[in-house]
């Protein structure tokens, strides 16, 4: 894409970026003070939901906005223009708050791994505490599906995500994978325990299978 | 909803659903569809279910909105 087919900010952050000497010194200052406010507001954002906090999560911004700054740079001649330069940076910042947070959440982790709390896999599933008796029979359907049908590696990644509730990014830090890897993993267990529940008559609809 | 209905939410796969990495290769494109009030879902389909199904790519989603609609510069 040509600059001049780009609006006109987004046409002014590459072209200022793309200079020499102090116009392009300004411009990444400028970019840097934005990644900047943008992580820290997106730690924040995160913070009731990472054992991360205090001057870490502070920590966690201003890394991510750094590592993100010398993505943009080196990638800036892949910026096609689909959207504003601006969402296309700010992106690289935000993925770098979420796999940082990932790595981090084992500095403290409030769960180990292989913790299997399967007692707490009720409230996992957001079953109300009053009906847990009824759902317990078909709860330890899923258990015995999880234990007897999944691979070793399926049951593994389902019993840290979703019975210990450990996030998806942390565990895909830990297992050295990447976040796609991890959640087909969870998609194809959930397709295998529904069709098992469906097999042994506890659930009925049809759904939507085929993949 | 019933406990049954619940854990049937959960355990229901979408094939539209286009997992985390292509999801998040245009997340910036979906964004700025959502920014503008365009449809963005109808033009991403199998990403919108994915923002919807995958927790951590739905964090990114809405980090990213957030951050472009609270910019001082404005979305012009």
């Amino acid at each position: 894409m040509r600059a001049d087919d780009l609006d006109e900010d987004s046409s002014a952050w590459l072209r200022r970026l793309s200079a020499t000497g102090g116009e392009r010194q300004e411009a990444e200052r400028d970019l840097h003070a934005r990644l900047v406010r943008i992580a820290l507001a997106e730690v924040r954002r995160r913070s009731a939901s990472t054992p991360v906090a205090g001057p870490e999560l502070d920590d966690v911004a201003h890394q991510a906005a750094g590592d993100a700054m010398l993505a943009i740079l080196a990638k800036l001649t892949d910026f096609r223009g689909e959207s504003r330069f601006t969402t296309w940076a700010y992106r690289f910042v935000i993925l770098e708050v979420s796999s940082k947070l990932g790595r981090h959440y084992w500095r403290n982790p409030p769960v180990r791994l292989d913790a299997a709390q399967w007692e707490r896999l009720p409230d996992r599933l957001g079953i109300d505490p009053a009906r847990h008796a009824e759902s317990a029979g078909i709860l330890a359907e899923v258990r015995r599906v999880v234990d007897d049908e999944l691979t070793a590696h399926q049951r593994r990644v389902f019993v840290a995500i979703v019975v210990d509730g450990i996030p998806l990014d942390a565990l895909a830090a830990k297992l050295g994978l990447g976040r796609n890897a991890i959640y087909k993993v969870i998609f194809d267990a959930r397709r295998k325990i529904r069709r098992a529940l469906v097999a042994n008559g506890y659930l009925e609809e049809p759904g939507v299978e085929q993949r | 909803m019933t406990e049954q209905g619940r854990l049937e939410r959960f355990l229901r796969t979408d094939p539209r659903d286009v997992g985390c990495d292509e999801a998040m290769a245009v997340l910036h494109v979906y964004v700025d569809l959502v920014a503008a009030g365009q449809d963005a879902a109808g033009h991403y389909p199998g990403v919108a279910v994915h923002l919807l199904a995958c927790g951590p790519c739905g964090e990114d989603f809405a980090g990213l909105l957030q951050g472009v609609t609270d910019d001082p510069a404005g979305r012009g």
